[in-house]
């Protein structure tokens, strides 16, 4: 939350994400998330620009100045259109209500908002520092700037909330809110202070049970509300879907720029031809100098094997809830298809019998049910996957080796 | 608490009379520099006695002190526990192998050989105790001035008792604040019927009064019935293995003399062996000319195998045979339990370790088992509890193997009734150490279960919530006597079955720990016994079967149901857990199906993480065990299997 933001940029294959620090407004981090942004952009060779997302912390802190200057340098080595989705994060503080106006001039088309919780307890446990009130102003604002382009993130599953409060909660956001919205369960994660708290017993957390019915009162409200839900934890109504996290969903290539963003993307400019898996320097200073030194601060490249890159496009098609349709899986395997990898096994055919997860003409995607449980069906689908994909590696390399043996009559 | 398993031992060694054990025993500094003559010892001026004490009266540290003071080895506050070798065995502040020691004492200008045996602490042990009780003629029998008789004292006074040997009452730790000795010579009294004249009130930790205790060797041990002119005749009480120079005997000269260079034969196997040392042990090996009767000490003979020494058997010069001695009656494994590698590729370091291990404790008995949950292992057969507990710690300690060990069974008995059954097993009582193994009661007459008498000393204040375990427990009351005015001493009938697993912690708890707990083996009874099988959404899992008295059924089968429903992880679906008899369901635990599962948020930067958290678990669900549609993790088998960590 307090170290750094992300940065997203998206286009037609691609998108990227940047870290900036506290003291964003430092000149030599905007120059270097500008040099970043090219110098990646240009290794991609992508030629246009879809969408672009700044996040990851809180990045209504970087002056708006910084938002202008990397999107001209987008624009500089790719083609951005004007209707290109440009989503900035915004924690909502009044801080950051009073410069929504300066981020849109500078090109942002799209604000998500962390709103989190619209208990005023809440937020202090959570240690956020604005108000319900201020929230709700922020909210209205930014609906004021880009109308039909306003998300907003709630949390569910909080130290001693009710699935009750939860369903109140809910229908009083539901009456401010825009077209979009995010629901997150709090995960605990280790080494935080509320972990801690939970631990020591200061601070109870609501059973499985418990966040299980929120959940699914979440689904039902929303739905009746009109919000359509596209994936596991995003609903929007008016087909108001954030177009650069449809992308992910959909095993598109994205590059990440900034301390510690992620990026996918083939490096075609110095001839790749294989999708990485690429990671960006945590440390802001250490990044600076590399990004300085040499016009990039990858500190990591992995290069994604067939099995691996198809395991990351049917986690996250998955979650969508159109799932992956053939032809989306054929992009990515066009030898073998939904029905090959995952027709036989019983473990599958056990879970389609149950009604949790279709496989149809349309593609392999969960029920209504199928999707709360996506990740206890997550597993069977990998271990089939890997299990086909070896067979098929190995009968290719049989076949391989005997048409050497064919075409070798001595 | 000799008989606890694991931490019921522990804390007492907290409030412990020796506390440290990290030095090296100073012996192993200390050369002898005459060598021996050993033939200066005639019959008359031998005494072989033991020390049999309850868990942590002092038994050991008595044993340093009449180390050093007759200069087998060093005056020096680091002698703590020297004839306790292990590492366990100082851990826990009992004795598990039993060690000797040749000391050299004057008394009223004549020079005498006292063969202290030093012997394990514990009735899971009391072959070893009456093997070294075979070779004495008297015994310390060591009682702590402030706890007073404790059950174990009571079981060892007997096997003494029982074996006719001079006993002397040694009243220990007189210099601890609340010593009470008075107290503790009229519980010595009423229940061994031992004048309170004839206890020595020692303080061993200080040396007190240790001196009237080798006077009293002397004096009231009676010196071994053995004669010089016989033919050689010896005992052989136990055994060692040394890698370099095979078997190390330790034998008890019952008549005439041996020496280097003598041709020996062992009367159980009829092979004959050349000496090639022998000597004595003060306490480690001192090597001398010769062995008189009387005499105490070791052999090596070139026997290549533990089994060749038999414990028990009779070695004789191969002219001049004899006729053997009664020997031992070989020990019984009474608690079986399974051992399982941590993880299959770590089976052949376990198997070698538990080789190395039993080499020198042919007591545990050695079966290969394989289960489906838990791979490839072994069904080991214990003493009791205390020796199975010792011997997992052995393996953790000096092996370092980790395993899996599964809640202790006993052996049960059936006897059959089908003729054909009968010409099939060649007997018709068969013992059934494997539940799976349990035949059908069609075709059976009657099941027999193990019995166990125990013995439970207590203050009266604990005597209701006492004799309420026990009931629970299946115990039958067959004695209860006051043995001074607060404490009580009560002997119950028990299955074995009921005090393997944990009888001892709760009565502990339930006394402040202030009950002790002895047992002693007491035949088979007939028993109602029924086979219970777990299932899971109806499918029986084999390596679950166990085999319960029909009275406890319910009880066992609901903790096993419970113990299952914690350590199976939630799946797509409702599971019922279930505890069966033949097709009635008796006890049923509910784990109830997910209803979201789903982490929320998953964007760019998130993916690594998430793929490698789901991979994990695609390689874990390829690892699990399928029962009809349930996917059981092998934690979920250890929990239920092993025995509960305390």
């Amino acid at each position: 939350m307090s170290r750094n933001f992300a940065q997203l940029i998206r286009c037609s294959y691609c998108n990227f994400n940047k870290y900036i620090p506290r003291e964003n407004n430092d000149p030599m981090m905007t120059e270097c998330l500008q040099r970043e942004t090219e110098t990646l952009l240009q290794l991609s060779q992508v030629s246009c620009i879809t969408s672009v997302f700044f996040g990851g912390g809180t990045p209504s802190l970087a002056h708006p100045s910084t938002i202008a200057a990397v999107l001209e340098s987008v624009s500089r080595r790719a083609y951005l259109s004007d209707k290109a989705e440009v989503t900035l994060e915004v924690n909502p503080t009044p801080v950051g209500k009073s410069k929504l106006e300066d981020y849109c001039r500078a090109g942002v088309n799209r604000f998500s908002i962390g709103v989190q919780s619209l208990q005023d307890g809440d937020l202090k446990i959570l240690g956020r520092d604005h108000s319900p009130h201020q929230a709700l102003q922020t909210v209205e604002e930014a609906r004021r700037l880009c109308p039909g382009r306003v998300s907003v993130d709630v949390m569910f599953g909080r130290p001693k909330q009710s699935a009750e409060s939860w369903e109140n909660e809910l229908s009083e956001l539901l009456r401010v809110c825009d077209d979009h919205v995010s629901l997150y369960q709090l995960t605990l994660e280790r080494g935080t202070q509320l972990f801690k708290q939970v631990l020591g017993g200061e601070v109870t957390m609501p059973a499985e049970d418990v966040t299980a019915e929120m959940y699914q009162c979440a689904r039902r409200t929303l739905h009746q509300h009109g919000f359509l839900q596209y994936e596991v934890s995003n609903f929007a109504r008016h087909k108001a879907v954030s177009h650069h996290n449809t992308s992910y969903w959909k095993g598109r290539q994205y590059i990440g720029v900034g301390p510690g963003a992620h990026g996918r993307f083939v490096p075609r400019g110095e001839g790749g031809v294989v999708r990485e898996a690429r990671t960006q320097t945590l440390e802001p200073d250490v990044w600076i100098r590399e990004v300085q030194q040499r016009g990039h601060g990858t500190r990591r490249r992995i290069q994604l094997s067939h099995l691996e890159l198809l395991e990351e496009v049917l986690v996250m098609g998955m979650r969508m809830s159109k799932g992956i349709n053939h032809k989306h899986w054929e992009l990515f395997s066009p030898q073998l298809g939904l029905h090959e990898v995952f027709g036989t096994s019983n473990d599958i055919q056990e879970l389609l019998q149950s009604g949790q997860l279709i496989l149809d003409d349309r593609g392999l995607r969960c029920s209504w049910d199928g999707l709360a449980l996506l990740d206890s069906i997550l597993p069977a689908l990998l271990v089939m996957l890997e299990r086909q994909i070896s067979q098929r590696l190995q009968r290719d390399h049989h076949a391989d080796g005997q048409t050497k043996r064919i075409s070798n009559p001595q | 608490h000799f008989h606890s398993v694991g931490i019921a031992i522990l804390p007492e060694l907290t409030s412990l009379y020796f506390d440290c054990h990290s030095n090296l025993p100073a012996f192993l500094l200390f050369a002898f520099k005459d060598t021996i003559d050993l033939s200066k010892f005639p019959v008359d001026r031998i005494r072989n006695f033991c020390i049999i004490a309850h868990i942590d009266h002092g038994k050991s540290t008595l044993a340093d002190r009449l180390l050093e003071m007759t200069g087998a080895i060093a005056t020096t506050d680091k002698n703590k526990q020297v004839l306790d070798k292990l590492q366990v065995e100082r851990e826990r502040g009992i004795t598990v192998k039993a060690q000797t020691a040749t000391l050299i004492y004057s008394h009223q200008g004549q020079q005498y050989l006292l063969n202290l045996i030093d012997t394990p602490g514990h009735v899971d042990f009391s072959y070893e105790v009456s093997r070294s009780i075979s070779a004495c003629q008297g015994v310390l029998l060591i009682v702590d001035a402030n706890q007073g008789i404790q059950a174990q004292t009571v079981a060892n006074f007997y096997l003494a008792f029982e074996a006719q040997l001079a006993i002397i009452p040694v009243i220990n730790k007189i210099d601890l604040k609340n010593a009470d000795p008075e107290r503790v010579e009229t519980q010595i009294e009423k229940v061994f019927d031992i004048p309170r004249e004839e206890c020595i009130r020692i303080s061993a930790k200080l040396g007190t009064n240790v001196d009237k205790v080798l006077q009293a060797v002397v004096d009231r041990i009676p010196a071994p019935m053995a004669s010089t002119d016989d033919p050689f005749k010896a005992l052989v009480f136990d055994s060692n293995f040394d890698h370099y120079r095979g078997v190390v005997a330790n034998i008890a000269v019952f008549g005439g003399r041996v020496k280097k260079g003598d041709r020996i034969v062992s009367a159980y196997l009829g092979k004959t062996y050349e000496v090639n040392e022998l000597g004595l042990l003060r306490p480690h090996e001192h090597p001398t000319q010769k062995l008189f009767a009387g005499q105490v000490g070791y052999i090596i003979a070139g026997m290549k195998d533990v089994k060749e020494a038999q414990i028990g058997d009779t070695l004789y010069l191969q002219e001049q045979p004899v006729e053997a001695l009664p020997g031992f009656k070989p020990a019984k494994a009474m608690v079986f339990a399974g051992m399982y590698p941590m993880d299959q590729s770590e089976y052949q370091g376990l198997r070698s370790a538990i080789e190395r291990l039993t080499l020198n404790d042919s007591s545990v008995t050695v079966q290969r088992d394989s289960s489906m949950a838990l791979g490839a292992g072994w069904r080991l057969g214990f003493l009791g509890l205390l020796h199975m507990e010792v011997f997992n710690q052995r393996l953790e300690q000096e092996y370092n193997a980790s395993v899996i060990v599964t809640a202790p069974t006993v052996p049960y008995k059936a006897v059959l009734s089908s003729p054909k059954l009968i010409k099939e097993h060649g007997s018709e009582e068969i013992t059934i150490v494997n539940p799976a193994q349990f035949p059908d009661r069609s075709v059976v007459s009657e099941y027999l279960e193990p019995m166990v008498l125990g013995t439970i000393l207590s203050p009266d204040t604990y005597t209701g919530k006492i004799m309420t375990l026990c009931l629970n427990r299946r115990g039958i009351q067959k004695n209860m006597v006051y043995i001074d005015d607060q404490r009580v001493m009560m002997k119950y009938l028990f299955p074995l079955n009921e005090i393997v697993v944990d009888f001892y912690d709760l009565l502990k708890s339930l006394s402040s720990g202030y009950a002790s707990f002895d047992y002693e083996n007491a035949g088979y009874q007939a028993a109602d016994l029924i086979k219970m099988n777990i299932l899971l959404n109806g499918q029986p899992v084999e390596e679950l079967i166990t085999i319960v008295h029909r009275g406890r059924a319910y009880s066992t089968g609901k903790a096993m149901c419970e113990r299952l429903k914690d350590s199976i992880p939630r799946q797509m679906f409702e599971v019922a857990v279930q505890a069966s008899i033949g097709s009635k369901v008796i006890a049923r635990e509910t784990i109830k199906a997910y209803r979201k599962n789903v982490l929320a948020k998953c964007y760019g930067g998130d993916i690594t993480r998430k793929m490698k958290l789901l991979k994990k678990q695609a390689e874990g669900k390829k690892k699990m065990r399928r029962i009809g549609n349930v996917e059981v993790p092998k934690d979920a088998f250890i929990n239920v299997l092993k025995r509960k960590d305390k």
